[in-house]
């Protein structure tokens, strides 16, 4: 272990910007050491802050919500306002001061805020610069406005999921907000390494779209290819019978897999069902699938007097790939999430203890860790403006008293 | 011919060593099954030179195959024989990572942290398993399915009385390519300061909680319990109303929500104004001042008497009429796309995202990489299994 050591140690961001897609990028980095300062104003908060609950005890708080602190751990929060002339000179000494800007504006409004790549470079040669937004910073739809939510569905996300004779569905939440953000922090951290190479910079613009595409390449291939067009198929799967979810006690289900006539068999015998395992018009692929009727009663008979996580146990025990459907409250008590410390609580003066979730992988050597609550609204202000940025007690006040902290 | 990519976006023009691949010179071994593909093709669109390894015999012609493992060198070697082992060792010697997707105690044996580490402290060893490598679960067998459902992401899709569904293209491979990726670069930006490499686990289960947004902290905060939605919009109305979400048209859905706010504002209105010119019935639509209009407080009548005329409006649209019309007027919402549509989708042809390069069969069109890097978008210089290629074209000379 390399004690105190942290992967991004010295690394300092600035974010402009707001919701998921920018802020998430900076969590993930902040989480391995990155020093990431979280830029708002007092008249134009972060959306996460007001727009989406949930808040603290149901009451709608600009300090209260924990859709914003969830996505910003482990951060320092400031105010500027990017109207004031004052505030965007404390911005340019910001984004002078860190390596890495990251911003999700529409296309063009950072560069008419005057904090563009062009001319932050001027000052800081070697700025490594992250847009994302809906469609990239080119194309002719390039200004489109858009919410992630709808963004899913327009990259082919929504019309994959359902029923094949039946609507689309929706995904949770702004789905590929965070594809786009996980591949953002890859393309950051590569231009990281660069930079580490030849002291340069780099220009990083992120189409969300595009990225949601990349989780979706095998089915564009095909298409274009042979000119299959991928369908929604409810839970079924080419080269897996069964292969669905089923209802167990209560209200849960689980879902399961047979790969194999092998481990059909293995499926039959855990639920008394061995007649079936031996019935040859069911060994094979092709054969399963047309009695998906007669497979699928008879693992209902099974399941719905079966409470989810035992049955999945139970299942797994006789080497059948099965995992109980969790909840999203059963991702707080799911032993094995426990075990791997997927949720650290963490303080907020406001909120209290909050649940924030932790790194999907771990490095063995400088390991990852939430550091801190999301930040009330310019928490960090005096912490930032002065200890980073270096600016004396009277400059500090002078900026303030001149709004640039609104 | 390998197409050539010129210059797309804003951002300056680099010249020198600054245009050079941002992975330039990082060697990365590729062991990966399915779960792991993406990791490496996203590291080789950065600019890695990436090495994967498929046993001999191993299919490599399916779709996923070949649109993951695109931009790789391809090496034919079982690395459970005594040479594919030796080799490997020859490999870890001089690379910069290894990926793999141990499933076996021997592949968790051949690729372990520690065995590798002395061959070279420099390697950065990323494994990824559907749990992690410790924990209750970590044996447990796990595919597509039952890692979404263990990551939570199926009880948030499907009909809210219906069963949990997962989306029908697999996505937690995905999930746990991507955060692979992330993992391996941050190790990669820990050695400038340890000077060793390290390993890296990745649980796909916990790759797919990324997927969820903030659902948990309703669990957390009020001890709510998300649930899946269906095709509506639940949880924006005092009174319960539930909003469509998906609506038919011509050739298809639109997604398509009546929003508040200053964007729900203009967007409500330039629906209206649209209706308005191609001469349909408003029913209540007319009489509906937006700026004062919140959907927070609409009844479940109120709502569906909105929704009457907005669906036979939208009915008689096709889906790229409601894209460039919606664009024009700057409204939300988007059509349910296939991939058809996606694939004639002109904004993805202005930025050069499509790469042709040569398949089996003549020409492939991939997915290009994910970001353009000042201005540029990084090629794809590799074809899948471009030996077989060599092996093709050296059978036609």
């Amino acid at each position: 272990m390399n004690a105190g050591v942290l992967a991004l140690d010295g690394v300092k961001i600035v974010e402009f910007g707001g919701y998921a897609a920018g802020p998430h990028v900076g969590k993930m980095l902040a989480n391995f050491g990155a020093t990431v300062v979280h830029v708002e104003s007092m008249s134009r908060p972060d959306g996460f802050r007001m727009q989406y609950p949930p808040y603290k005890d149901d009451k709608p708080g600009i300090n209260s919500g924990g859709c914003f602190t969830y996505f910003n751990d482990s951060k320092y929060g400031v105010t500027i306002d990017l109207k004031n002339p004052e505030g965007r000179k404390l911005a340019r000494k910001l984004a002078d001061w860190c390596d890495i800007v990251i911003e999700n504006m529409r296309p063009g409004v950072i560069d008419r805020l005057g904090l563009g790549f062009e001319e932050l470079r001027k000052s800081n040669p070697g700025l490594i610069m992250l847009s994302t937004c809906n469609m990239g910073q080119t194309g002719p739809r390039a200004d489109t406005p858009g919410f992630g939510s709808q963004l899913s569905a327009l990259a082919g996300f929504c019309g994959l999921t359902g029923a094949k004779d039946g609507p689309p569905m929706l995904l949770y939440g702004p789905y590929i907000d965070y594809v786009a953000s996980t591949l953002g922090a890859t393309a950051v951290l590569a231009a990281l390494e660069r930079r580490q190479r030849t002291g340069n910079g780099a220009y990083l613009d992120v189409s969300q779209y595009e990225c949601g595409l990349l989780f979706l390449a095998g089915s564009l291939l095909e298409y274009h290819t042979s000119g299959k067009i991928a369908e929604r198929a409810e839970n079924d799967d080419p080269d897996a019978a069964p292969h669905g979810t089923y209802a167990c006690l209560g209200e849960g289900w689980i879902a399961l897999s047979c790969w194999s006539s092998e481990e059909f068999a293995r499926l039959c015998g855990a639920i008394d069902r061995a007649d079936l395992g031996r019935d040859p018009a069911l060994a094979t692929l092709a054969g399963r699938k047309a009695a998906a009727a007669r497979i699928n009663d008879a693992l209902n008979a099974w399941t719905r007097d079966r409470e989810a996580h035992e049955a999945a146990r139970m299942l797994q025990a006789a080497g059948v790939h099965t995992h109980a459907v969790n909840s999203v409250a059963d991702l707080f008590t799911d032993p094995q999430l426990i075990a791997r410390r997927q949720w650290s609580r963490r303080r907020h003066p406001v909120i209290g203890d909050q649940a924030y979730c932790a790194p999907a992988f771990e490095l063995s050597e400088t390991p990852g860790d939430v550091t801190a609550s999301g930040p009330v609204l310019g928490a960090d202000n005096e912490r930032v403006f002065r200890d980073f940025l270096g600016m004396s007690e009277d400059e500090f006040n002078a900026v303030r008293a001149q709004g640039a902290t609104d | 011919m390998l197409q050539q990519t010129g210059r797309i976006g804003r951002g300056p023009s680099f010249s020198g060593s600054n245009m050079e691949p941002m992975l330039q010179g990082c060697m990365v071994l590729d062991y990966t099954g399915r779960m792991g593909w993406l990791a490496g093709r996203l590291l080789a669109d950065l600019g890695a030179e990436v090495t994967k390894f498929e046993a001999q015999g191993a299919d490599v012609s399916s779709a996923d195959w070949r649109a993951l493992n695109v931009n790789k060198r391809l090496v034919r070697v079982d690395p459970a024989d005594p040479d594919g082992r030796r080799a490997l060792d020859q490999y870890a010697a001089t690379a910069d990572i290894l990926i793999a997707t141990p499933a076996t105690a021997d592949e968790a044996d051949l690729y372990d942290y520690a065995r590798l580490s002395a061959v070279n402290k420099r390697l950065i060893v990323v494994a990824i398993t559907p749990f992690g490598l410790t924990g209750p679960k970590t044996g447990w067998q796990a595919t597509d399915i039952e890692i979404m459902a263990a990551g939570g992401a199926m009880a948030l899709a499907g009909e809210p009385d219906g069963a949990p569904l997962r989306v029908s293209a697999t996505q937690s491979y995905a999930w746990a390519g991507s955060q692979a990726a992330v993992g391996a670069l941050m190790a990669l930006a820990a050695r400038w300061r340890t000077g060793r490499g390290q390993r890296v686990v990745v649980s796909a289960q916990s790759a797919v909680i990324t997927a969820l947004s903030h659902a948990p902290t309703f669990v957390d905060m009020l001890g709510i319990t998300p649930t899946r939605a269906g095709a509506y919009m639940t949880g924006r109305s005092v009174t319960g109303a539930k909003y469509r979400v998906f609506w038919p048209c011509r050739d298809g859905y639109i997604n398509f929500i009546v929003y508040g706010g200053a964007a729900g504002r203009r967007t409500n209105e330039q629906l209206v104004a649209w209706m308005r010119e191609r001469g349909f019935d408003l029913g209540p639509l007319g009489d509906i001042d937006w700026a004062r209009f919140t959907p927070t407080r609409a009844s479940q009548a109120e709502v569906d008497s909105m929704e009457l005329p907005i669906g036979r409006f939208i009915g008689s649209l096709t889906k790229r009429e409601f894209l460039e019309e919606a664009h024009r007027r700057e409204m939300l919402g988007y059509p349910v796309s296939n991939t058809a549509d996606i694939a004639a989708d002109p904004q993805l042809e202005a930025r050069g995202f499509w790469q042709d390069l040569p398949g089996p069969d003549g020409t492939e069109r991939h997915c290009g990489c994910f970001v353009v890097v000042d201005g540029v978008r990084p090629p794809l210089v590799r074809p899948a299994d471009d030996t077989g290629k060599i092996r093709r074209q050296a059978r036609e000379t």
